[in-house]
């Protein structure tokens, strides 16, 4: 069950960062979208100087029509977290948006040192795809409205994407 | 955050109560579809501005991701442009859409001006939403601004809340 639509959920949620953080930045994401590639550099850069005042979750939100390649590879990064390293996958995903098919799952599984043949049969057979459903279910409900969606602390971020306007956004009292 | 600002209009956009206009409009070269056929289910009419355009591409993309959440509702989704039908079938084909693309092609914005959502400036349909009940009478309507998606939830809100007063009435 998720708590809330738009905070990232430490309970449920890949999250990376410190619970005590007091910024809270929610990422609806699709790792076949060129928008969210775009985007992934500036979050790793926002981590960097945030440090521990920032909490970060990713939820699943692949278009799966227009990217054929999106709910496996959102498959492939939830199998790698039930071996215990979701972000290795998520940023082996978004650093080779151009290599999605199985068989580069499989390669970013061993380059991860995980279990491949777990991890592709895992994805093959659908294992996480109704976790996804409602990472997917639960963005359409908060209001998203295409890839990547940010949320603030809560609150939807319509600005521009780039890490001046991010950064501001994600601490106003500095601006 | 406050994106739902209406767009202020001359037009009067259709409300709640008020009967949906009936059509009958091509979604292929050779095939139409009238609303009439929908009767006994909701649909939700999507009005959108243009095939091609960035933003429209998104929100069609996006409801074609959640055909199985209005089947629940047993809702038909159909999306309608003043592009012609076969402009729709390439945008349809391009982005795998999955459900019929309306084109209000001839007279011009017909329907869109029937439901009070056409742009005479810009001389496109606005980018607007209709919840349809099962009688034919609109249930929920909303208009966005131009340039923003307006996403799915008011759809799913207004496909619950419809559930529930029909569940309602069917129990009294």
């Amino acid at each position: 069950m998720i708590k809330s639509l738009t905070l990232p959920d430490p309970d449920r949620d890949h999250i990376v960062g410190s619970t005590e953080g007091l910024i809270k930045l929610l990422e609806y994401g699709d790792y076949e979208c060129p928008f969210c590639g775009e985007t992934y550099a500036i979050i790793k850069e926002i981590q960097r100087r945030l440090g521990d005042d920032l909490l970060f979750g990713f939820r699943n939100f692949p278009l799966t029509n227009i990217h054929p390649y999106a709910e496996h590879a959102a498959e492939a990064a939830e199998a790698a977290g039930a071996q215990g390293n979701f972000w290795g996958m998520h940023d082996l995903l978004f650093e080779n948006q151009g290599a999605l098919e199985d068989d580069d799952l499989a390669a970013y599984a061993a380059e991860l040192g995980l279990d491949e043949t777990r991890l592709i049969r895992e994805v093959t057979s659908d294992v996480y795809a109704p976790r996804i459903r409602e990472d997917f279910k639960s963005g359409v409900r908060a209001g998203v409205n295409g890839t990547p969606t940010f949320f603030i602390n809560g609150e939807r971020y319509d600005g521009t994407r780039d890490l001046e306007h991010l950064l501001n956004a994600l601490t106003p009292q500095s601006a | 955050m406050n994106t739902t600002t209406r767009n202020p209009g001359p037009r009067s956009v259709l409300g709640p109560g008020t009967q949906a206009p009936d059509f009958t409009l091509r979604c292929t070269p050779d095939q139409s579809v009238s609303l009439s056929e929908f009767r006994g289910q909701p649909v939700v009419l999507a009005f959108y501005p243009a095939d091609w355009s960035p933003v429209c591409g998104d929100q069609m993309a996006l409801y074609n991701e959640m055909l199985d959440e209005f089947q629940e509702f047993q809702a038909e989704l159909v999306g309608i442009s003043v592009d012609g039908a076969w402009c729709h079938g390439a945008f349809a084909k391009q982005n795998k859409l999955h459900f019929p693309l309306l084109a209000d092609f001839e007279p011009k914005g017909a329907i869109a001006r029937a439901y009070g959502v056409y742009d005479e400036k810009d001389g496109t349909c606005e980018r607007a939403l209709f919840v349809i009940n099962p009688d034919g009478i609109i249930h929920w309507s909303y208009v966005s601004p131009i340039g923003i998606n307006p996403g799915a939830n008011g759809i799913l809100s207004a496909l619950e809340d419809l559930k529930v007063q029909r569940g309602t009435t069917v129990a009294t």
